[in-house]
């Protein structure tokens, strides 16, 4: 009687256990996070590390990481030293197999992505700069399907069984990203070669997929603070070649942009480059990428 | 201009070249060749002319696309990169400095921290004692570090910091070890040359330290170089829901580097009234000092994350046949970063550590055997205000319990390495990079006999290279 008892609960435990054989993965930045997400559905579980309100170049090195990192199956990491400067450290501490260099489970989802910038000389005279190139690569929808697919080959290859869903999912996702970049062109064909202010460079790719210019800095150098000089240069020519539209991410000095913007008539844009950085988009890359086109269209077109 | 030019000569050099076949073949048929070939030359160079219009065209483009917007310095926004090549291709500038091909690489990283500063104190060098405190008025070099690490192999990564220090002058090992990547059961194997895992402080090294010098406790307890030797730990990730880590330190407990336990002085020198002269050599495992330390974390809220641990270091000493040294010691580390930080700040980090010993002296001339026992704890706060900018404030207290009986009774006067003293030192610090900083600080000492003392220091420090990334 007691042994039969037994057996049962060993047997409801395997079968919770094979029913919960879900990926576990681990995204450094809420933008894989939420494509990997697409892609996996409920077969994987997926923890995002930096916040997406976060500067995701300096995420504090929890310790709580490190065990999240232990337990992983997979991690997802940009691949562009983005996140060079913490995740070194917690990957050492969480001595896992499975996520070193070369296995599947180690995801570098820039792989094929064609980088921007890529320095043709390092200096750190010249800013914090990325060897690998600009790193912010998944404002450009385009880069996206890159990504999903990355996600969803390395997906395939840890859970064989579930390739036909993960190509599903994936299928599916850049089925509604060709739609919505097409709504996205059109909405944005209108203000080709006009021009944003930005506080941080991080937003080649999106200029370059929409045909706007975002070419001028608040930051003197790459992760700079921005000087009161520098900050009266920037106005002077956001008042020369009119330039009406500031975007600013939640990380940064939003007051810097603020100020600028009061100085010049601007428009202040909030936009982030992570699902969730700013209210209404923690739905995912899709929600993100529509506000982001939806409110500089808006603003634009109202600068004349 | 030019072109008319240029066609002017080719087409004068085809009709010489023609004019030598004609007088063999018909004229007609030679003629109408000639026109075909002029008529391709013709349209040869017309395309290499539409060519080279068109590249310059682009140049021009590209041009005034960056005279209008200068893309950052250093950067070239036609150069396009592919990533994926990134494991396999061979070195180029911008890449960290690899020795050797792909398999055994290591990254370089030099850090050179120098103060310079003034006191009020005439005996500096007791007043800091820590080995990379500044120590003297005028201009120190504290220290100029050398760190190499990578992976080994598909088993081990190896780490080795090579400091060049100002007081002795030979190069100092701090650490030099091998570690393993990925041992199954959250196991992690460690050997060589390391600083030991004991608290916060005595792991760290001198370029990451929130103030300008080592905290009074740590070197009254592990002397002015931290506590580090030959030997092997081994940590275990334990598989609870949130981090904890269990550490086993096993090490040579010999050396100076080893200052409450089997230390050597020089003749002459003495601790505790003792000159630490006992060699006779104990059973091998009484050679050995033993650290185990057990720490835990919790993220309290979203932005706010602690950090707690336990230590003890146990060794026999130099002081006697068998006698012994206990040090235990409790942590609590608290940092705050906001959801929205921008470049790491702004943040607060609150650290705090309380160590006590218990040293068991042996007889020595004119002095008993007896227990000797010390505690001490420091408490500092670092606030980073605004990006680059940080202020700190440090609370240092160190004590002996019971009477000087070290001194052969007579209390009256103090032995220096266990009378009491505090320490308040407030700082600032600005790191125009974090590759860079430049701090000040100002040091309130009082020290029971020896009274009060003021001392400034400036520190400036900078970090080429692969920079050691810093664990929480």
């Amino acid at each position: 009687m007691k042994l039969k008892s037994l057996a049962a609960i060993v047997a409801l435990f395997a079968f919770t256990l094979l029913v919960q054989a879900k990926l576990t993965v681990v995204a450094t930045t809420a933008d894989l996070g939420s494509i990997a997400r697409e892609i996996g559905g409920d077969r994987v579980e997926i923890t995002t590390l930096a916040k997406p309100t976060e500067d995701p170049h300096f995420v504090d090195p929890k310790p709580s990481f490190i065990i999240k990192l232990n337990r992983a199956d997979a991690l997802l990491e940009g691949g562009a030293e983005l996140e060079i400067g913490w995740l070194t450290p917690l990957l050492e501490g969480a001595r896992n197999r499975k996520l070193a260099l070369g296995q599947p489970g180690r995801v570098i989802c820039s792989k094929g992505v064609e980088m921007l910038e890529v320095p043709t000389v390092l200096d750190r005279a010249q800013g914090d700069i990325h060897a690998a190139g600009n790193p912010h690569y998944l404002t450009d929808p385009a880069n996206a399907k890159i990504v999903a697919s990355n996600i969803a080959a390395a997906f395939a290859q840890l859970d064989a069984g579930s390739t036909d869903f993960f190509q599903a999912n994936l299928k599916r996702f850049i089925t509604q990203l060709d739609t919505k970049l097409a709504e996205w062109q059109k909405a944005l064909a209108p203000y080709q070669g006009r021009r944003i202010v930005a506080y941080h460079n991080s937003w080649p790719y999106f200029a370059k997929r929409f045909g706007v210019k975002v070419d001028l800095f608040l930051e003197p150098k790459p992760g700079i603070p921005p000087s009161p000089a520098h900050l009266a240069g920037v106005i002077a020519k956001m008042k020369a070649d009119k330039i009406g539209v500031v975007f600013v991410e939640p990380q940064l000095s939003r007051r810097t942009a603020e100020n600028v913007a009061r100085n010049t008539g601007a428009a202040v844009v909030e936009v982030s480059h992570f699902p969730g950085g700013v209210k209404g988009t923690e739905a995912g890359y899709l929600a993100l990428m529509d506000h982001i086109v939806n409110s500089l269209a808006k603003a634009l077109a109202a600068q004349k | 201009m030019k072109i008319s030019k240029m066609m002017g000569w080719s087409s004068a050099l085809c009709l010489s070249a023609m004019s030598l076949v004609a007088q063999e073949t018909n004229q007609v048929e030679q003629l109408k060749l000639q026109i075909k070939q002029l008529q391709e030359n013709f349209e040869k160079q017309q395309q290499i002319q539409r060519q080279q219009l068109e590249a310059l065209t682009r140049q021009v483009e590209t041009l005034q696309r960056q005279t209008a917007a200068p893309a950052p310095a250093g950067t070239n926004a036609a150069v396009v990169g592919k990533l994926d090549d990134w494991q396999t291709r061979s070195w180029r500038l911008g890449d960290p400095l690899r020795i050797g091909n792909q398999r055994s690489y290591m990254d370089i990283g030099l850090i050179g921290t120098f103060a310079v500063g003034g006191s009020t104190a005439n005996d500096l060098g007791s007043l800091q004692s820590g080995g990379h405190d500044p120590s003297r008025g005028g201009f120190n070099m504290q220290s100029l570090e050398l760190a190499l690490s990578g992976n080994v192999d598909q088993l081990f990564r190896a780490n080795a910091h090579l400091l060049f220090p100002s007081r002795s002058g030979s190069v100092e090992t701090e650490g030099a070890y091998l570690e393993t990547l990925s041992l199954p059961g959250g196991l992690q194997l460690r050997a060589g040359q390391f600083l030991t895992e004991f608290g916060r402080q005595n792991a760290q090294h001198p370029h990451a330290w929130n103030f300008v010098d080592s905290s009074l406790v740590n070197q009254r307890m592990f002397g002015g170089d931290n506590m580090r030797g030959l030997g092997a730990r081994v940590s275990w990730l334990v598989p609870t829901p949130f981090y904890s880590e269990l550490f086993l330190s096993v090490q040579n407990n010999e050396g100076e580097t080893m200052h409450s336990f089997r230390n050597e002085l020089e003749s002459g020198e003495t601790l505790f009234g003792r000159s630490l002269s006992f060699t006779s050599s104990p059973k091998s495992l009484n050679q050995l000092a033993y650290t185990p330390r057990y720490a835990v974390s919790f993220d309290l809220t979203d932005t706010q994350t602690m950090l707690l641990g336990v230590s003890a270091a146990l060794g026999n000493n130099s002081s006697g046949a068998d006698t012994q040294s206990r040090i235990y010691g409790g942590d609590l580390t608290w940092k705050w970063k906001p959801a929205d930080h921008a470049g790491g700040y702004p943040f607060v980090q609150w650290q705090t550590e309380g160590i006590f010993r218990d040293y068991e002296a042996g007889a020595a001339s004119g002095l008993s055997a007896e227990t000797l026992k010390d505690y001490g704890i420091y408490s500092q706060i670092s606030y980073g205000f605004t990006k680059g900018w940080i202020a700190g404030l440090r609370w240092d207290y160190v004590d002996r319990t019971g009477l000087a009986t070290s001194l052969g009774g007579s209390n009256n006067y103090d032995d220096a390495e266990r009378a009491g003293r505090w320490r308040l030192a407030p700082n600032l610090t600005w790191s125009p990079s974090e590759f860079s900083k430049v701090r000040l600080q100002y040091n309130h000492d009082e020290r029971r006999g020896l009274g009060t003392d003021h001392t400034v220091w400036l520190q400036f420090e900078f970090s080429l290279g692969a920079h050691g990334k810093h664990k929480f």
